[in-house]
């Protein structure tokens, strides 16, 4: 906010930001913007950017899970002696991909792109809002988690490299891990950072910036769920936060935080001063670290919600009810966090209490599912690719929530705990749910970011072999991980017995994960051939009814060409005596 | 339709509140929940430990801690006095007010300097005993908010003070909003001051 602008106070209308008379530099223009379709789309494409190193991380351990203790041919002469000598992958370097992998995909893939980018870039414009409510804050949430994106990549190379304590970082392995977690502490501080600046901005956004005549209650499901997500991010983060303070303490000053007394390490009692507590970690991380799970799967939710309402030709079914199941879902998953501490010893009662709120959580998610696929009854659906892929969010967030049913219960959690049916189950709800939810929104939004529509073919060809080729990942998984196999072994279970019998799926379970990023050519040639063709969408190309389709196509720095007003609910589509199937939100009467 | 992001100054109608207001107080919820869970480590620590020392143990001196908790909920009044003097279109007494209050935040800081290098010339590491690690964690980093909002009063004193003449009702929000932050701050003192050196 610039004193500068501030004297233009007389009307009570203050400029916020950089004038709009002004021809703004390249910089301040592309780079440093305070634009908020501009910073959501920085932070859509670093997260893709992120996602796929991510994915590059997995399929590199995928090698050695198919074979394990074999020569990579090209690529491993190429990534160094340290990390796999003579070209056969060390365990420590096994265990830095995956906790670097999980790390990179929750907190610089996924949530980036499904709040920083989408929630930036659609929210303002779905409730005709000229920008974000302080478009300053804006550009440094943006910076600081390109910082710590930065940092994370960094840590990498230094010596002993990047974390390797899982990306739950546990202590006390954690806390004497190499100078890796140190970087992976600081790095998650300007995460966390920057998510608790983006949560502010969206809330105050949500409930200030709200078109004329666009109540709580006419709000598209996109925003609901953003801003229940929003909260999610403020109020949950900050205990991690402290959690990783005291772990940067425990590190870097020697406290005993989550140092119990007595602890030998390698033959030698370490030189600490003890009394310390390694569940208080747990506790901590999974306060985060389950509404997270929610900051990864509403949003996706809100999109499929969109999409599904618009290539239906019909209005959401219970609107209403997935509202209240939406925010009920945001408060419940505040007190279900130690469904992931069952075998921590925390005792019967603490087990059954946490059981109970787990189950409970389930009812709203199945009637927002219910809602979804309710919707399709009766439409006329057109099949392009966005609804593709909101389709298939369906079944598959139908299957990885399903299979989380065992898990929340703490008898069957006793036989699967920490096997690979876990990460079937959750990658699941993100990988084909999440990560098809973002897809669709890209398909969804593009033209309105670019004024150009992303080619049909490509998109389809994208989307049939990545549906196969994510079952092909991830369900054999869920029969290994029945048959005890336990996750994070760096042969994949090679010396164990009971595992036998199921080694044979890692390797095609590692075909399927190379097909996958094959299958990912089309949508990068698809997205940047795309921008190449010249502007030929108006302002609705999918005839939808939000406020983002009254703005030219791209939007110009400040949105609206005039002020929105609201008129009606957000899904008024095909409504009988009109003349058109879709009645937008920004039209004034219903007679054309 | 330009780019001015309404309700930055005045209130909106339905909900009563500008932007700041609501940012303001959104960011101190999440300052509850950083404080919360701290606090929250505190307690597991303490109910898990068979010995817990009291704050004597270590040198904690209550006298001082007394004092800067006077000097601190002193700051927060001339705070608010300074806010309600642009209220009063009295700058002048604003500029009184304000500097008592940033005053008082260096002294707060100068006190927490001495109790420190006492701690520190006792040989009282951190990495002691875990009453003196969350000691120095919870200290510490109230500290941290303490230097972050004595600068933000100094830049309002100082060189945010020209806002004043340009435009009033926003220059008079920012100081509101600084204040709040300020007696957020004294709050979380009010807490650690009995649970660190009186229980």
């Amino acid at each position: 906010m610039s004193d500068k602008h501030a004297a233009q106070g007389e009307t009570g209308a203050h400029d916020d930001h950089d004038d709009h008379h002004e021809e703004l530099g390249f910089w301040r223009k592309y780079v440093f913007s305070v634009d908020h379709k501009v910073i959501g789309i920085q932070y859509a494409v670093t997260g893709l950017v992120f996602l796929f190193f991510g994915f590059c991380l997995m399929m590199l351990m995928r090698w050695n899970l198919a074979y394990p203790g074999k020569v990579l041919p090209i690529l491993g002469g190429l990534l160094g002696e340290d990390r796999m000598p003579g070209g056969i992958m060390t365990p420590d370097f096994y265990n830095q991909l995956g906790a670097m992998h999980g790390t990179i995909m929750v907190f610089l893939g996924v949530v980036p792109l499904a709040v920083g980018g989408f929630g930036n870039f659609v929210v303002p414009l779905q409730i005709g809002a000229p920008d974000m409510s302080f478009p300053r804050m804006n550009m440094y949430s943006y910076w600081s988690y390109f910082l710590g994106g930065v940092v994370m990549f960094l840590s990498f190379f230094v010596p002993g490299g990047p974390a390797q304590s899982g990306w739950t970082s546990y202590p006390p392995l954690a806390n004497i891990a190499l100078e890796g977690q140190t970087w992976w502490l600081i790095g998650m501080l300007f995460l966390i950072m920057s998510s608790l600046l983006g949560a502010i901005n969206f809330i105050t956004t949500i409930i200030q910036l709200r078109a004329d005549g666009l109540t709580f209650f006419r709000l598209p499901f996109f925003v609901w769920a953003q801003f229940v997500t929003s909260f999610l991010l403020l109020l949950a983060f900050p205990p991690l936060q402290a959690a990783g303070i005291f772990q940067l303490m425990d590190r870097v000053f020697g406290t005993s935080f989550f140092m119990p007394s007595g602890l030998v390490v390698s033959g030698q009692a370490l030189e600490v001063a003890g009394g310390g507590s390694p569940i208080l970690w747990q506790h901590l991380f999974w306060f985060l670290a389950h509404p997270e799970v929610y900051v990864l799967i509403l949003p996706a939710m809100g999109i499929v919600g969109e999409v599904i309402a618009n290539n239906t030709r019909k209005p959401l079914w219970g609107y209403k009810s997935m509202v209240y199941s939406i925010i009920f879902l945001g408060f419940m998953s505040f007190i279900v966090w130690a469904h992931h501490m069952y075998l921590t010893g925390m005792g019967t009662a603490m087990s059954a209490f946490f059981q109970t709120t787990t189950m409970i959580i389930s009812i709203p998610s199945v009637i927002i599912l219910t809602a979804l696929v309710l919707s399709l009854w009766g439409g006329s659906i057109r099949f392009n690719t966005p609804m593709l892929f909101a389709l298939a969010f369906l079944p598959m967030f139908g299957i990885g929530g399903l299979t989380g049913l065992p898990l929340g219960l703490a008898a069957p959690d006793i036989h699967l705990h920490d096997t690979y049916y876990v990460i079937g189950h959750f990658h699941y709800v993100v990988a084909p749910g999440t990560i098809f939810a973002l897809f669709a929104g890209v398909y969804y939004w593009y033209p309105k970011a670019t004024g150009r529509k992303m080619n049909e073919f490509l998109g389809k060809l994208h989307f049939w072999p990545s549906l196969i080729f994510m079952n092909g990942i991830f369900f054999p998984m869920l029969i290994q991980g029945m048959a005890g196999m336990q996750r994070r072994l760096y042969d994949g279970g090679l010396e164990y017995g009971y595992a036998q019998g199921v080694l044979h799926w890692h390797k095609m379970i590692s075909m399927c994960a190379w097909g996958l990023a094959l299958s990912q050519i089309p949508f990068i040639l698809n997205f940047f051939i795309s921008l190449r063709k010249p502007r030929e969408v108006g302002e609705n190309p999918w005839d939808a009814t939000t406020l983002e389709w009254a703005a030219p196509s791209p939007p110009p720095h400040g949105n609206f060409a005039t002020e929105p007003v609201v008129y009606r609910d957000p899904y008024e589509y095909s409504v009988p005596g009109h003349d058109q199937d879709f009645l937008p939100q920004f039209q004034p009467s219903a007679t054309k | 339709m330009s780019s001015v992001i309404p309700y930055t100054v005045e209130t909106r109608p339905d909900t009563g509140l500008n932007n700041v207001k609501i940012g303001i107080w959104l960011f101190l919820a999440s300052e509850v929940m950083l404080f919360g869970a701290l606090f929250a480590g505190y307690i597991i620590l303490r109910v898990g430990s068979e010995d817990w020392p009291a704050g004597a143990d270590f040198g904690l001196s209550v006298p001082l801690a007394f004092v800067n908790t006077l000097v601190l909920i002193s700051s927060s009044v001339t705070m608010v006095m300074a806010w309600a003097s642009l209220i009063r279109k009295d700058p002048k007494k604003y500029k009184m007010y304000m500097a008592l209050t940033v005053l008082g935040g260096v002294g707060f800081m100068i006190i927490k300097y001495i109790e420190y290098t006492a701690k520190f010339h006792h040989g009282y590491y951190p990495s002691e005993h875990n009453f003196l690690a969350i000691y120095f964690t919870l200290t510490g980093l109230h500290a941290l908010h303490v230097i972050g909002g004595a600068a933000v009063n100094a830049y309002y004193l100082g060189p945010g003070f020209s806002m004043w003449h340009t435009n009033p009702e926003q220059f008079t929000n920012r100081v509101e909003t600084a204040g709040l932050f300020w007696h957020f701050v004294d709050l979380v003192w009010i807490f650690l001051f009995p649970v660190l050196y009186l229980l």
